[in-house]
């Protein structure tokens, strides 16, 4: 998944140049209209190196070099905690008005937002700003399981829900769970019924797959890619999205075209901090949706394994609202908020 | 076996590239100092250095040798302080301080380096045979662990600390009742409930655990130094002359390394234990061992072989850790989770097919780990004499020092103020444990293993709907079950047929 910034960091000295004169001329046509750009520009990674946040700064710092919005590097900063929670409440309480700093969210934030694990802050706390890829839930078995399409997955889990085994690297209320959840809604049994074991990340999640102590695995779809090309002996049964994924996935039928009203989608982005003036705020949107069009975007994008899912300004700060409303009514169905 | 001959051949080929060779040594240097230094460990020292290798265009194979060489390193550099100062470089050496430090308090600072680090390459040696040997076939003993067996597994290693327990069990058993209490702060990985966070969003992932060791060995050490100099008590070390362990010593230990190092390494193939685990079950295993055929043997008082034993048990893991990270694409422990990260920024994804699609890479890094060894072995036998001269630091100027270098390791986890707090309160605390003579190991064991131990249990229940039968139900667990039973009932056994078999004697 991280093959894309590094891919691009390797080929770093004949590119940058590149990305040096390109950058030159974009800006000397552009800036008698365009905003300075905000000082020390930073990206803040709300978890260890190397997870899920990191990748999508990584992403966002090539591709912002490539398309020459930004000027300066854009420097990663990694602030590990709760799913981004920590980094959420020192962005309103402590840095509410640095225009600089831009904060990677994802899915699993939202949600977590959602349930009130963020604090006492909500989503009406921060500026929403780009989103820049998504991800797609799966449901994974292994080659050998008896089975073969999601419909033999949930006639067995129809017929004695404790047969099946789910997995996922996510605790229970999770966005790994709530895709496990919502396959035993769709099959019509009680998610209360539903064996559902939380493994620390993925990995764990997938040899407890291989070492049949599982029986499905909730992942995601770039990990499941990953996971194939490995060689590792897995079967994808259904993507939970409502059409087909491009590239490796592309066999894989949707868990709609099944018959079942599966979709879980992940998306991935950035938020500024509640005080950031209008103007800096309107500089990122600019230099996000200016990056966004290119092709070398969509390149670095499919590297990463993210599937397309741009969304900036007003619009994002609309879906992220109705995402966050929408995961507060699945978690009280859940019985996991009140 | 010629297959293997052949590839192993293949790999010492890309390993001897003068490239790699310099990439071998620079990589062991820069990692023996990153386990120097308590609070960076061997995770903090490859994360700084994958950006690095990707800068300088290194091909795969030489940015990975580079990353296994810190690894490696870093495993030799937690021991020095461990040895010298009471503060373990790196979590796997928290046990190495048991006997280590006293040795060095007893003028033999330099022999136990010397000493440890051959105890650390024997460890090693004995992982790379392993790996070259056994590597598919090891893969199949990773994957029969399930949630299930992980438990029994922490079981045995509970079973095997009560030898850990000492003259004072109840004190003992206390600090690992503390320590598993610490383990349950943070978000719960079955529920997603917060424990004990108190709305902290600090708090909400837990204490980690390189907070705990900083805050209960370095604090609370330098808490107790200070009071020593303040006391007016000399902290003076008597001075060694001797720089190399002899031939006497190195019998003495070979047996300990050998075990411990098979030990380590089958503990390290696991991707749910690791290096600490792996040093913990090592070193109370030779307690135990030892303490029935010799009763002058002085655990914990400076006894070489407790020195020796978790020594070869994490460098074996550390190594045997590369297996399920090349054949299964699942990291075995938290350092190579990072490496693998680096290995896919490379477009290479880790797994089965690995071997078959890549063995220059996988091959050179297997060499590559044996060439490290070799080279830090003879880079620590000029060290041990620089090393040493700590020592001779007066304490004004190492206390203040160690304490800078412990809050700098502490705030590059999270880069978070609250930590430093924490890491005081954790410390002053471990100070008057300390004072009440509460052994600091028991404590540390809790921490890492309460959590894998509760975690593993709640899944193997949540598989089984809450029938205890899963526990019982895999030979792997049931063999597990056995060893336990036999750790705790064995020893008391054996004293009591040694004492009748005594008795005789006494009689004529």
């Amino acid at each position: 998944m991280l093959s894309a910034s590094l891919a691009f960091t390797r080929r770093l000295p004949g590119r940058a140049f590149a990305a040096a004169c390109l950058g030159a001329a974009v800006l000397a046509s552009a800036s008698v209209a365009a905003q300075a750009e905000p000082r020390r520009p930073e990206c803040i990674a709300p978890a260890q190196p190397g997870g899920g946040f990191d990748l999508t700064c990584r992403l966002t710092q090539a591709a912002l070099q490539e398309s020459g919005a930004l000027k300066n590097p854009l420097r990663i900063v990694y602030m590990p905690g709760g799913v981004g929670a920590v980094a959420y409440n020192t962005i309103v309480a402590q840095r509410p008005a640095e225009g600089g700093s831009i904060v990677a969210f994802s899915g699993g934030s939202l949600l977590n937002l959602a349930q009130g694990k963020f604090g006492r802050y909500t989503v009406d706390d921060v500026r929403w700003l780009a989103a820049v890829g998504a991800d797609y839930g799966v449901a994974v078995v292994r080659d050998d399981s008896p089975y073969q399409t999601l419909d033999d997955l949930m006639q067995a889990l129809r017929q004695d829900p404790a047969k099946v085994v789910f997995g996922a690297g996510g605790t229970v209320g999770s966005q790994d769970w709530m895709k496990a959840a919502l396959t035993a809604k769709a099959a019509g049994v009680d998610y209360k019924r539903m064996r559902f074991v939380a493994f620390e990340g993925g990995g764990e999640g997938i040899t407890a797959l291989r070492g049949n102590h599982i029986q499905a695995y909730m992942g995601d779809a770039a990990e499941a890619v990953t996971t194939l090309e490995g060689g590792a002996p897995i079967r994808i049964l259904a993507v939970f999205h409502s059409e087909r994924l491009p590239g490796r996935l592309a066999d894989v039928p949707t868990a709609r075209e099944q018959g079942y009203d599966i979709e879980w989608p992940i998306i991935r982005g950035f938020y500024l901090g509640p005080k950031v003036s209008d103007a800096d705020y309107q500089w990122w949107v600019e230099a996000f949706e200016k990056t966004m069009g290119s092709e070398a975007f969509a390149r670095l994008q499919a590297q990463q394994g993210l599937f397309p899912f741009s969304l900036t300004g007003p619009e994002l700060d609309a879906y992220v609202k109705e995402q966050v409303r929408q995961y507060g009514e699945l978690a009280r169905s859940f019985g996991l908020v009140n | 076996m010629n297959g293997v001959l052949e590839h192993l051949s293949q790999g010492f080929g890309v390993a001897f590239t003068p490239l790699n060779l310099l990439v071998a040594a620079i990589g062991s240097f820069f990692g023996t100092i990153v386990g120097v230094l308590p609070g960076l460990g061997p995770i903090n020292g490859v994360a700084m250095l994958i950006p690095v290798a990707f800068a300088m265009n290194l091909p795969p194979e030489t940015a990975l040798i580079l990353l296994a060489a810190v690894y490696v390193g870093a495993e030799y550099g937690g021991r020095i302080t461990s040895i010298l100062i009471n503060v373990p470089g790196e979590a796997a050496s928290v046990m190495t301080t048991l006997d280590g430090y006293p040795l060095a308090r007893q003028g033999l600072g330099s022999v136990a380096l010397s000493l440890s680090a051959w105890a650390s390459f024997f460890g090693s040696l004995v992982a790379f045979f392993g790996i070259v040997i056994f590597a598919p076939l090891l893969a199949r003993w990773a994957l029969a662990f399930g949630p299930a067996e992980y438990f029994v597994l922490m079981v045995f290693a509970f079973c095997c600390l009560t030898g850990l327990l000492g003259s004072e069990p109840v004190k003992g058993v206390l600090a690992a009742m503390i320590g598993l209490a610490i383990s349950t702060v943070g978000v719960d990985a079955n529920s997603g409930v917060y424990r004990f966070a108190f709305d902290s969003p600090n708090l909400s992932d837990g204490i980690d655990f390189v907070v705990v060791v900083i805050a209960l060995f370095a604090i609370s050490e330098m808490l107790q130094m200070l009071e020593h100099v303040v006391g007016g008590l000399s902290v003076k070390v008597p001075k060694s002359g001797r720089k190399l362990f002899n031939f006497a010593e190195f019998r003495f230990t070979l047996p300990s390394v050998v075990r411990s190092s098979l030990t380590g390494f089958g503990l390290g193939v696991l991707p749910g234990a690791g290096a600490s685990v792996a040093s913990a079950i090592a070193y109370a295993n030779e307690k135990r061992i030892t303490e029935q055929r010799d009763p002058d043997a002085k655990f914990g008082r400076g006894d070489m072989r407790g020195l020796t034993a978790p020594e070869s048990a994490n460098n074996a893991s550390a190594t045997g850790s590369f297996i399920p990270m090349l054949t299964l694409g699942v990291p075995g422990s938290g350092t190579t989770a990072v490496m693998m990260g680096a290995l896919t920024l490379y477009n290479i994804t880790p797994g089965p097919v690995l071997f078959d699609a890549q063995p220059q890479l996988v091959w050179g890094l297997i060499a590559s780990l044996l060439v490290a060894n070799v080279m830090l072995l003879i880079m620590n036998v000029p060290m041990v004499r620089v090393f040493a001269s700590i020592l001779s630091v007066p304490p004004w100027l190492l206390v203040p020092g160690i304490v800078c270098v412990s809050i700098i390791g502490v705030y590059s986890i999270n880069a978070t103020r609250f930590d430093l707090l924490l890491v005081a309160g954790i410390g002053l605390v471990g100070y008057f444990l300390r004072k009440a003579h509460m052994p600091m190991a028991p404590l540390i064991l809790g921490v890492v293993l309460g959590n894998l131990m509760e975690q593993n249990l709640r899944r193997a229940l949540a598989i089984s709907d809450g029938d205890v039968v899963i526990l019982f139900s895999s030979a792997v667990s049931v063999a597990f079950w056995v060893l336990s039973l036999g750790v705790i009932l064995l020893p008391p056994l054996y004293r009591r047929w040694k004492k009748r078999s005594l008795l005789p004697e006494i009689a004529e």
